[in-house]
């Protein structure tokens, strides 16, 4: 009898808990929302990864000054994944199973980036990838506020084309997916551009390559052919300091052979001594040059909040502040932090980015943002040569590629990632 | 362009007398407002009509252009220069500038590669006519790269009286050069251009004699291909001379790396893990040595690098001898936790170095003295490179002297072949286990002045030589300073042999598997210990 009684108050509680088990939960969540940061803060990526961490701890104290979301405070939660790949995947999981967080904004190389795809499908949570990339790819639990291939590298050498007359072409980059991937989009590009296949030269080096004699002189003999030559790099991080060094040394002017960089920006010139490579270029879709009234607040606060005057910002921080700024627009449309909600409110919406547009969140979960191009000053900073007169949309699957020409992604009313025009059938390749 | 330029020399005078008439000084305002919009083709048309308009101010304002000295105000759109001394002076009439503009938030004038180029061909021009031989040496070579047939009557006009053999030489080809390529020039002439192009032998003679045009007589394209087949013929030649320097020069960095494991390693037998951090921590020296000298000491900047090596020694030593004294003199005798100590000490220091410097690279500044390059035989050798291949030469010999002819060195090589007996002999043993160390550490600290100069300042330095230098230690033979010098000279030419036919990546993974297979059939490497010493 006892038992049963035992047994009515339990399914009493049961009911009572599935009543207002919501607001019980949220009110054990407390009257905070938390927000991942999954960025490295140890190991190779530190150098490019940290900056990330303090410009979303920024950004966040920002809204917090703002009142928050929802009438909520936002807590940052910060973990290291110590630049170990499958150490991103376990932090992702600890972040979204074990703290409860609404997003997560974090990752920086691809491989990272792949890693912890599984754990937000499986765990269904929300990811903003911050990084130029080599595109490829669409997830619906995933937005991507860096530049696709269309976005960065085909506007980069459509400007030397034009602007410089290039004719040859090196694809120099560091062996890993981004720049093979790159470098293929690009070489079907190019050839599509008529040039011929003797007249661009690919090379690959491994990670962390410092010793760029030969190649530097093979370019050198490359670009004797009288034709203009130039270099198009995705040479990663590290490894750039010593070529640009070897560059500068072996003579190689940007008026002779300019180098255009995919992943040099601000943060990584910080440790070159500039003089020599003035002239040189990078591709990006934010310089901190750029003079707009939000640019200027965005550094102005930036400088004021990690308290160093000379602090530089770059793209992926610009990318962090769009997505951030998406993200609490949508969790305010969609008047709730549930990813399901959040993912669905996403698309279309409107965020002014930092060089005087209004950025775009796309259904194919990539963002609309202007391409940039600039040239390396003697001061570590980059002056802007030629900017698209509009805004260009991220395409998740490049035209240039034969496997992914007919593939199209689009979560509003394909709800498809990788939806085959030829075939009608989502699910990718015939 | 250039042709332009030398019209504008040859009649500034005539329009500085005019100045004051109305119709050359709207010229020059009409051209110098281009320069006020901040577009860079409104920037070309202005600096094209400066050269037509032959203002009389027009090379200094040209000059201060490519110097980036030229400003503008974007209020009243007035012109103005620094000149060389910083003094700020009227773009239009060459006037210092009344003071209230002064004080304005003055614009620079931007230049992009093109403008750039442009800017140079003037320059070069106008330098043709420089009082210094070697100046008009370096314009004529720019005329040779860009063979711009404009430049023809001012390099002529420069010949005719030109005294300095080198310049002469130079100016000679450049105007061989702009022959070869130029249609109307008699044919036997442009036949001869080609043999004294390709006597210059270098990527720009290479582009000038591949580039003629199509309507090219028969006997003119001859001549060309005839200087290009011996141009490529030398350039095999070069190629494998060039390979082999190359070579030479990488294992000159893997020495400088390998050198302090050698001891540490090699004659101590502590498999140290973190010998990579010594080699950054000693760079780290070298940019705080650097930067206290540029703050208090600037008049010895230039020196910084050599001050450095002493700083990054003792620092880097002092590190070592320290960690010997807290770690690894617990630890002798047990390879597998010395192993696993050191790699934690190394992550230790890793993540140390990165919270005190933060985790961006830290710039060393390369003296001026070992900037740039020179050429020898077709090979473009940059000094950098050069000083390393003699300055790890030196730390070699320096290291043999030490551990040959010094009492410390005699009490080493006793500790290592036999501890007890050395000290019973009244060796203290102990102290000498920390000076070894430390002076391996601080031979790494040496490396790290050196690979701040081709390499990034930055937390992980370390991390990319640990592996080579073991594998030039193990390959050269444990405990056999010769060994890692040959072994870390011939994985040097190897891997830049391999290089340019399998590629960087693939030539890593060759020439990993030769040693491998090296160590299979000779595991004591290419110079074994022999006799007792090896028991030990």
């Amino acid at each position: 009898m006892l038992k049963i009684i035992g047994g009515a108050v339990a399914a009493g509680a049961l009911a009572a808990a599935a009543l207002f088990g919501a607001a019980g939960a949220a009110r054990a969540a407390d009257d905070t929302i938390k927000v991942g940061i999954l960025h490295s803060l140890s190991g190779t990526m530190a150098i490019s990864e940290s900056t990330l961490k303090d410009a979303m701890l920024m950004l966040i104290d920002e809204q917090n000054k703002k009142g928050g979301v929802l009438g909520k405070k936002l807590e940052p939660v910060v973990v290291d994944p110590a630049s170990n790949w499958p150490l991103f995947a376990e932090k992702a999981r600890e972040l979204i199973a074990q703290n409860k967080v609404a997003v997560v904004f974090g990752c920086w190389t691809s491989v990272s980036r792949k890693s912890v795809l599984p754990v937000f499908k499986e765990l269904n949570s929300v990811l903003f990838y911050p990084v130029q990339y080599e595109g490829e790819e669409s997830e619906r639990n995933v937005f991507y506020t860096g530049a696709a291939p269309n976005q960065q590298a085909i506007p980069a050498v459509d400007y030397l084309m034009k602007e410089e007359g290039v004719k040859r072409w090196v694809l120099a980059g560091t062996d890993y997916v981004y720049p093979r991937t790159t470098n293929k989009i690009l070489e079907a590009y190019l050839k599509e551009k008529g040039v011929a296949a003797e007249d661009i030269m690919i090379n690959y080096t491994p990670f962390g390559h410092s010793d760029w004699q030969t190649i530097v002189s093979d370019i050198k003999k490359f670009g004797s052919e009288g034709k203009k030559t130039a270099v198009v790099s995705t040479i990663n991080g590290d490894a750039n300091v010593p070529f640009y060094k070897e560059l500068g040394n072996q003579g190689v002017k940007a008026t002779d052979i300019p180098v255009i960089a995919f992943s040099v920006g601000e943060e990584e010139l910080a440790g070159i001594d500039t003089a020599p490579l003035v002239g040189h270029l990078a591709a990006w879709n934010y310089f901190m040059s750029v003079d707009t009234p939000e640019n200027k607040d965005f550094i102005a606060k930036w400088q004021t909040f990690t308290k160093n005057p000379k602090r530089v910002t770059n793209d992926p921080m610009e990318a962090h502040y769009i997505g951030f700024n998406m993200w609490v627009k949508a969790v305010e449309k969609a008047g709730s932090t549930d990813p399901d909600k959040v993912i669905d409110a996403l698309p279309g919406t409107e965020q002014a980015n930092l060089t005087g547009g209004v950025s775009k969140m796309l259904p194919n979960h990539h963002i609309t943002k202007p391409v940039l191009i600039g040239e390396i000053r003697d001061d570590g900073q980059f002056d802007v040569v030629e900017k698209t007169p509009d805004l260009v949309p991220g395409d998740a699957w490049s035209d240039f590629l034969p496997g992914s020409k007919d593939l199209e992604a689009d979560w509003v009313t394909l709800k498809c990632g990788n939806y085959n025009t030829k075939t009608k059938k989502c699910g990718g390749g015939a | 362009m250039l042709s332009g330029l030398v019209r504008l020399i040859a009649f500034a005078a005539f329009c500085a007398a005019l100045v004051a008439g109305p119709a050359c000084a709207d010229a020059i305002d009409d051209a110098l407002s281009g320069f006020t919009t901040d577009k860079y083709d409104d920037t070309d048309k202005a600096l094209q009509g400066l050269v037509a308009t032959a203002a009389p101010n027009g090379l200094a304002v040209i000059e201060a252009l490519a110097a980036g000295r030229l400003l503008f105000d974007p209020e009243s759109k007035t012109v103005l220069y620094k000149d060389a001394s910083g003094a700020l002076k009227l773009a239009k009439t060459g006037e210092p500038a009344p003071a209230e503009l002064a004080g304005k938030p003055l614009k620079t004038v931007r230049v992009n590669n093109r403008l750039r180029r442009a800017v140079d061909a003037a320059g070069g021009a106008f330098e043709l006519r420089s009082p210094d031989a070697a100046k008009r040496a370096a314009a004529a070579r720019a005329v040779f790269k860009t063979r711009e047939s404009t430049a023809l009557p001012a390099i002529d006009h420069a010949l005719a009286d030109e005294k300095d053999a080198a310049a002469k030489k130079a100016l000679e080809q450049a105007r061989a050069a702009i022959i070869l390529g130029k249609a109307d020039a008699p044919e036997a002439e442009r036949a001869a251009a080609a043999a004294t192009v390709a006597s210059v032998a270098d990527p720009d003679a290479l582009a000038a004699l591949r580039t003629l045009p199509a309507d090219t007589p028969v006997s003119v394209k001859a001549a060309a291909e005839k200087g290009v087949a011996a141009i490529e013929r030398w350039a095999t030649v070069a190629n494998v001379i060039q390979n082999l320097v190359y070579g030479m020069s990488l294992g000159s960095v893997l020495l400088l790396a390998a050198i302090g494991l050698a001891i540490t390693f090699g004659v101590m037998g502590v498999i140290n893990m973190a010998h990579g951090e010594m080699v950054m921590i000693g760079a780290y020296a070298t940019f705080l040595t650097q930067s206290l000298i540029g703050a208090y000491l600037p008049a010895l900047n230039s020196a910084s690098l050599v001050i450095a090596i002493p700083v990054a020694f003792l620092v880097a030593g002092a590190v070592g001898a320290l960690i010997e004294r807290t770690v690894i003199r617990f630890l002798y005798g047990r390879p597998l936790e010395t192993l696993l100590a050191t790699w934690g000490v190394s992550l230790i220091l890793q993540q140390a170095v990165r919270s005190v410097f933060g985790p961006s690279n830290r710039t060393v500044q390369t003296p001026e003295w070992l900037q740039g390059s020179i050429e020898i035989l077709g090979v473009s050798l940059t000094w950098n490179r050069i000083a390393i291949i003699l300055f790890a030469l030196a730390v070699f010999f320096a290291l043999q002297l030490l551990l040959r002819r010094t009492s410390l060195g005699l009490q080493v090589r006793a500790v290592t072949q036999n501890r007890r007996m050395a000290g019973s002999m009244g060796i203290r043993t102990p102290r000498v286990d920390a000076m070894t160390f430390g002076l391996g550490s601080g031979v790494a600290g040496i490396a790290g002045v050196a690979l701040s100069q081709i390499d990034n300042v930055s937390p992980n330095l370390g991390q990319n030589y640990i592996i080579d230098s073991f594998l030039v230690v193990v390959f050269g033979g444990v405990g056999n300073l010769w060994g890692t010098l040959v072994g870390a000279l011939s994985i040097g030419v190897a891997n830049k042999l391999l290089e340019p036919f399998a590629g960087a990546v693939l030539g890593k993974i060759i020439l990993l598997i030769a040693i491998i297979l090296f160590i299979q059939k000779k595991p004591r490497g290419l110079f074994a210990l022999k006799g007792r010493a090896v028991e030990a």
